[in-house]
């Protein structure tokens, strides 16, 4: 197993110390080099946070960082594959200890990887969304879980999505990762409601970031991440459980959910 | 002690300060005996972690916070290891509190010669912060009573320290913020008491000026004195408390005052109502409005010189008369504000503080004036002069505006030669701190640190935001 406490730290500054009157909450963002998780990273500083942001792309994270830590440091990068489990639970300690702490940790890491056609199947891809959607969440939300269950305090941000409400034709890998991830971040809230802990679910629709490329067909509604960013941040504040993003897509999912399987198998999307 | 990751992960526990101002999660131990303290040392050195120490966690800042690391709670070393009722020597362990204390010398006729203002605070926190109490400008801080104490280095080195042997580490791991060493056993001087109550006189004041000056000129002749300071609606009205210990003679049921029963804080109100629940009472009055109403009142019935007597605790422990009193400021917490400076600066600092906070419409709700002298420790906070403690209470619009005032106050302190203390001020800029060390008093520290920790392992908040 690799050790990231010992690989070469991107992060020379010292964050800025957390005092009453400037209180500086610490913040998790796993996926954060580009889209929504950017997007939040920027919102969670302007608020007062500080951010240590996990993504795959080296070179994206510290634009990033460079971007955010402009006027005085607020942000730290972690250069990590999500896919890589055993690496979390070190990686994870290293990150708590360089925040001085963890108020919130959002996982947003997603892939979607479309079978490219109604009668193709391809496990290969369906394995690796199941790896970083689902499991990447669990490898890492399970021990921030543990420590927030045992401390009485956090909360979560899972990113889940509209696709995994309906099984749908065009892409059941991606719809049953996000299904289960839905379903995973379920149980951790009613497992941890009773330690105080808040646990938020995300349901994006469209929003415009690389990932939307992988969509076929329309996509209607489409958001920008900044839009999504601020309305994860709103729905953290009022410890909300679901959100749907823009909140449209409640309405929407609504009516596809209850749509009767006889109608629902015919249709093509 | 958890071999892997995820058990160090269920350690995880959240911590607060006195002030409930500020929260920080840590791996919490608890560590018994010196050998787990020594096993908590190298666990930190096998995660990559820090270690900070904690006792009772009464300090107003990040003291005895280390967010994201280990926090050594020694709560549970609580063990008096020997206690001599003929020559008023105690020996115990470090998170022997302060309440404990003074419940076991007592009744033998001893009183501890330096308390601080609640009684809950852990002798480790008290020798570490070096406190001092109503009775600084006679008795000194807390260090100047200790007659040895032994600490465990993050080397493994288990040092015994007293002002002749090893004087160097003696005055400096006193006040030293626990970043040299871990405490294991403090030996004390108590004081011989007569009498388990005190004469106390009262006085009200006009003017800051003559506030100050009262204190200067009457604290030779009395054991204690303190003044209160209405700091919303005007500029000096407030009350001062001189206090005596009592001789035998002077008091007929001297033996029987030494009695616990007879020092104990009464737990309901008139009778009644359980002090427990008090705070809540309180909350709705803590405003610029409703306070500056309790300070007229309060003034207003110190108006009466008089003179009364009081058991030790109901006067020292003033903090633990209403339980929870800190929670009454709300959700954001309070924060205290506390400066030392020179009798002959003093009134010109404080007066430039309190116009400016009633200026910007930020108050203080509490002002709390001593009267104190220098001392030999390293990180000191003792002056020829007074203190003055200001409580704020944080709301989030007045967030910004306080931090920004309180910078400005920084900078006249500093400006008038003044100093602060550690276990309060939680804004100090690791600037600030420089400016009143001074690079001596701060290169010493640093040798000495790396002398005693040489791999960093002992961290706090504090430590971070100051020294690192």
């Amino acid at each position: 197993m690799s050790n990231p406490s010992n690989s070469p730290a991107s992060n020379s500054a010292q964050p800025a110390p957390a005092t009453p009157l400037a209180p500086r909450r610490k913040a998790l963002i796993i996926g954060a080099s580009d889209g929504i998780g950017a997007a939040l990273a920027r919102q969670l500083t302007q608020a007062g946070y500080t951010v240590a942001v996990v993504a795959r792309r080296k070179d994206k994270l510290d634009s990033l960082c460079s971007e955010l830590n402009a006027k005085g440091v607020c942000a730290l990068a972690y250069p990590h594959d999500v896919a890589q489990f055993s690496e979390v639970p070190a990686l994870l300690k290293k990150i708590v200890a360089d925040l001085g702490g963890l108020d919130l940790a959002v996982f947003m890491a997603g892939v979607n990887f479309p079978p490219g056609g109604l009668d193709q199947y391809n496990f290969e891809n369906d394995r690796k969304m199941i790896e970083v959607n689902l499991l990447g969440a669990m490898a890492w939300l399970n021990p921030i879980a543990a420590m927030f269950q045992s401390a009485k305090a956090g909360q979560i941000v899972g990113i889940s999505s509209v696709a995994g409400d309906r099984g749908r034709v065009g892409n059941p890998g991606y719809n049953t990762s996000k299904a289960a991830l839905t379903t995973y971040l379920e149980a951790l809230r009613n497992r941890l409601t009773r330690s105080g802990v808040h646990v938020l679910t995300v349901k994006p629709g469209f929003v415009k970031t690389d990932m939307l490329k992988a969509a076929q067909g329309g996509t209607p509604f489409a958001i920008e991440p900044a839009q999504a960013a601020q309305e994860i941040y709103r729905a953290m504040q009022k410890r909300k459980q679901t959100i749907y993003t823009p909140a449209l897509w409640r309405w929407i999912m609504l009516a596809i959910q209850h749509t009767p399987s006889f109608i629902f198998r015919k249709l093509s999307f | 002690m958890p071999n892997d990751t995820a058990a160090l992960f269920g350690t995880f526990a959240t911590f607060e300060n006195f002030g409930h101002s500020l929260q920080a999660p840590a791996y919490r131990f608890q560590p018994k005996t010196t050998e787990e303290i020594y096993a908590v040392f190298q666990l930190a050195k096998k995660h990559g972690l820090s270690v900070g120490a904690r006792g009772a966690g009464r300090s107003y800042n990040d003291a005895s916070l280390n967010g994201g690391g280990i926090l050594l709670d020694v709560s549970a070393m609580n063990q008096f290891l020997e206690w001599d009722p003929a020559t008023g020597q105690v020996v115990c362990e470090p998170g022997v509190t302060i309440e404990q204390l003074w419940q076991k010398v007592l009744p033998d006729g001893w009183w501890p010669p330096v308390v601080s203002g609640t009684m809950f605070t852990t002798l480790g926190g008290c020798l570490s912060t070096n406190i001092h109490g109503k009775n600084n400008f006679q008795m000194g801080p807390i260090g100047e009573h200790v007659l040895e104490f032994t600490a465990l280095l993050p080397t493994g080195a288990e040092v015994t320290c007293s002002p002749k042997k090893n004087g160097d580490l003696f005055y400096a791991m006193i006040s030293g913020l626990g970043m040299l060493g871990i405490f294991t056993s403090i030996k004390l001087q108590m004081k011989k008491m007569e009498s388990g109550a005190l004469e106390i006189h009262a006085w009200p004041t006009k003017t800051l000026q003559g506030h100050l000056n009262f204190i200067e000129e009457n604290a030779p002749h009395y054991d204690y004195i303190v003044g209160w300071l209405d700091t919303i609606n005007t500029l000096g009205h407030g009350q001062i408390h001189a206090a005596k210990y009592l001789h035998a003679h002077e008091d007929p049921h001297a033996p029987q005052n030494m009695r616990l029963e007879n020092q104990h804080l009464p737990n309901r109100l008139f009778g009644v109502m359980p002090k427990s629940l008090l705070h809540y009472f309180m909350t709705p009055f803590v405003n610029n409005f409703g306070w500056g109403w309790v300070n007229r009142a309060k003034y207003l019935a110190s108006l009466r010189t008089h003179t009364f007597r009081q058991a030790h605790a109901a006067f020292h422990f003033l903090l633990d008369y209403v339980p929870d009193w800190e929670r009454a400021a709300g959700r954001g917490g309070l924060i205290q504000y506390q400066s030392f400076l020179p009798k002959e600066t003093a009134l010109k600092a404080w007066t430039e503080m309190l116009t400016l906070a009633k200026k910007r419409g930020l108050p203080s709700y509490l002002g709390v004036t001593k009267r104190h002298r220098p001392d030999k420790f390293l990180l000191s906070h003792g002056v020829d002069g007074f203190s003055l403690a200001l409580d704020f209470k944080i709301t989030e619009r007045k967030r910004a505006g306080l931090a920004q005032m309180l910078q400005e106050y920084d900078r006249i302190v500093v400006e008038h030669g003044g100093r602060f203390y550690f276990a309060k001020n939680s804004e100090t800029s690791a600037e600030t701190a420089k400016a009143f060390l001074g690079e001596a008093t701060l290169a010493k520290y640093k040798k000495l640190k790396k002398r005693c920790d040489p791999n960093g392992l002992l961290e706090t908040d504090l430590y971070r935001r100051l020294f690192k």
